[in-house]
């Protein structure tokens, strides 16, 4: 009975993590291009959410299927191809099955392969763990990201259009802020959800109180970047 | 010459890396705490940038579409931006030690940094020939290079500002990113 238990704390602990503790748009400030540049809107924030936990997901099962494959001194470069892959079978079936979110999210479905979430939790995660965990790890971190990316899209939406998933919601007499779907809005947005956060004293890279020393891509993209190319200097 | 011009403009002014297209927030928020940090990361992504968009655009031209595999171009690009980062580093090692000093450290944080992959793609994009490839990842890197040192001269003057408690670090610099597009966006105007 408690080894049942064990084992299903195994798979739900990655899961929960992912969703909630370290959340990755909100806690550790990753993949901040495309939460800045595609939540112009609800459906274009969940769009490229799915997207990217669906490369998320799989990379994460190859690369712990592969885990043991993998020579150790090249691997950076493997993940790239592995992750590269799955982003070009995903842009396609964009491309293949909604042609409009293909075009609306354009270049930032090929930018899926620098996005710090997917090489970050293939270095700290997938290339440790087995591929059950990896699975529930992607998934985990994958809808954090997509949550992340909903509230600031719908956030954005509600403000500078007045709709959300383009049903209208504000009344009539609501002059919509169109600043809020241009550019600098999601420089505000991104900066009062950041700012709720500190102020409710919640978990955050940004917050001064919280230390971020575990894993190789915590803290801001910087030190991913550092990370991956120390890696790389062991060649 | 006058397309080129445009292209420049648009790219340095109009259609800023930073804060009108989102390609490379992550140095633009993490390494400019400081102008000289600053101006030292501007300046890597300046020559990586410029090297990249030229030697993506031949790969593509001359090699990619001669075999019909265009498809590949997110794979082989990041491959090819990884290993000429690798590259600009070890012939700066070698040849010119007081610039690997000052960039070397900046130029190890590039690869990530989607700004020089997101240019190569703009180029492709927009069927870019070998010249105009060359200018449009120049100037957008000269507009990465702008943004971050303003960005940083901004940060170095309002540190030790009054500022409210929960909007003390990161939701601080968003604000002044945010006030700075806002500022770029009436560039539009230029064009």
């Amino acid at each position: 009975m408690s080894d049942n238990v064990k084992q299903k704390n195994k798979y739900m602990k990655p899961l929960i993590n992912g969703l909630i503790h370290e959340n990755p748009t909100f806690v550790l400030m990753l993949g901040m291009c495309p939460t800045l540049a595609v939540t112009t809107s609800a459906s274009n924030a969940l769009g490229m959410g799915l997207s990217t936990a669906l490369v998320l997901i799989a990379s994460n099962i190859m690369i712990s299927l592969l885990r043991k494959v993998i020579p150790d001194t090249v691997r950076m470069p493997a993940y790239i191809v592995i992750v590269a892959s799955f982003v070009t079978v995903v842009q396609f079936l964009l491309e293949a099955f909604v042609p409009s979110l293909h075009e609306s999210l354009g270049i930032y479905i090929p930018l899926i392969v620098v996005n710090c979430i997917i090489l970050g939790r293939a270095e700290a995660f997938a290339s440790r763990n087995s591929v059950g965990e990896s699975l529930m790890d992607g998934i985990g971190m994958g809808i954090g990201f997509t949550v992340g990316l909903l509230a600031i899209g719908i956030v954005r939406e509600l403000i500078g259009k007045g709709t959300i998933f383009d049903f209208t919601i504000m009344p009539d007499a609501y002059e919509p802020f169109n600043i809020f779907v241009l550019a600098p809005g999601a420089f505000f947005v991104l900066s009062g959800l950041t700012a709720l956060q500190n102020k409710l004293k919640l978990k955050s890279a940004t917050n001064v109180s919280y230390n971020n020393s575990d894993g190789s891509c915590s803290g801001d993209c910087a030190s991913c970047g550092a990370s991956v190319s120390e890696a790389k200097k062991e060649d | 010459m006058g397309e080129l011009l445009l292209i420049i403009i648009a790219s340095v002014l109009v259609n800023n890396v930073v804060l009108s297209q989102f390609l490379g927030i992550c140095p633009f928020l993490g390494v400019s705490r400081k102008i000289e940090t600053a101006t030292g990361m501007g300046l890597a992504v300046v020559f990586v940038i410029t090297l990249s968009s030229m030697f993506t655009n031949l790969i593509y031209n001359y090699i990619l579409v001669n075999v019909g595999l265009e498809y590949l171009q997110t794979i082989v690009f990041i491959l090819v931006i990884a290993a000429l980062v690798q590259l600009v580093e070890m012939v700066l090692k070698k040849y010119s030690p007081g610039l690997y000093e000052s960039l070397g450290v900046y130029l190890t944080l590039i690869t990530t940094n989607c700004a020089v992959l997101g240019v190569a793609l703009i180029n492709v994009q927009k069927s870019y020939s070998f010249v105009e490839s060359l200018v449009n990842g120049f100037g957008t890197a000269i507009g990465f290079l702008l943004a971050i040192v303003l960005m940083a001269g901004i940060r170095e003057n309002s540190e030790h500002n009054d500022v409210p408690n929960s909007f003390q670090g990161t939701p601080i610099v968003l604000v002044s990113a945010g006030l700075m597009a806002m500022a770029f966006y009436g560039f539009g105007g230029l064009l």
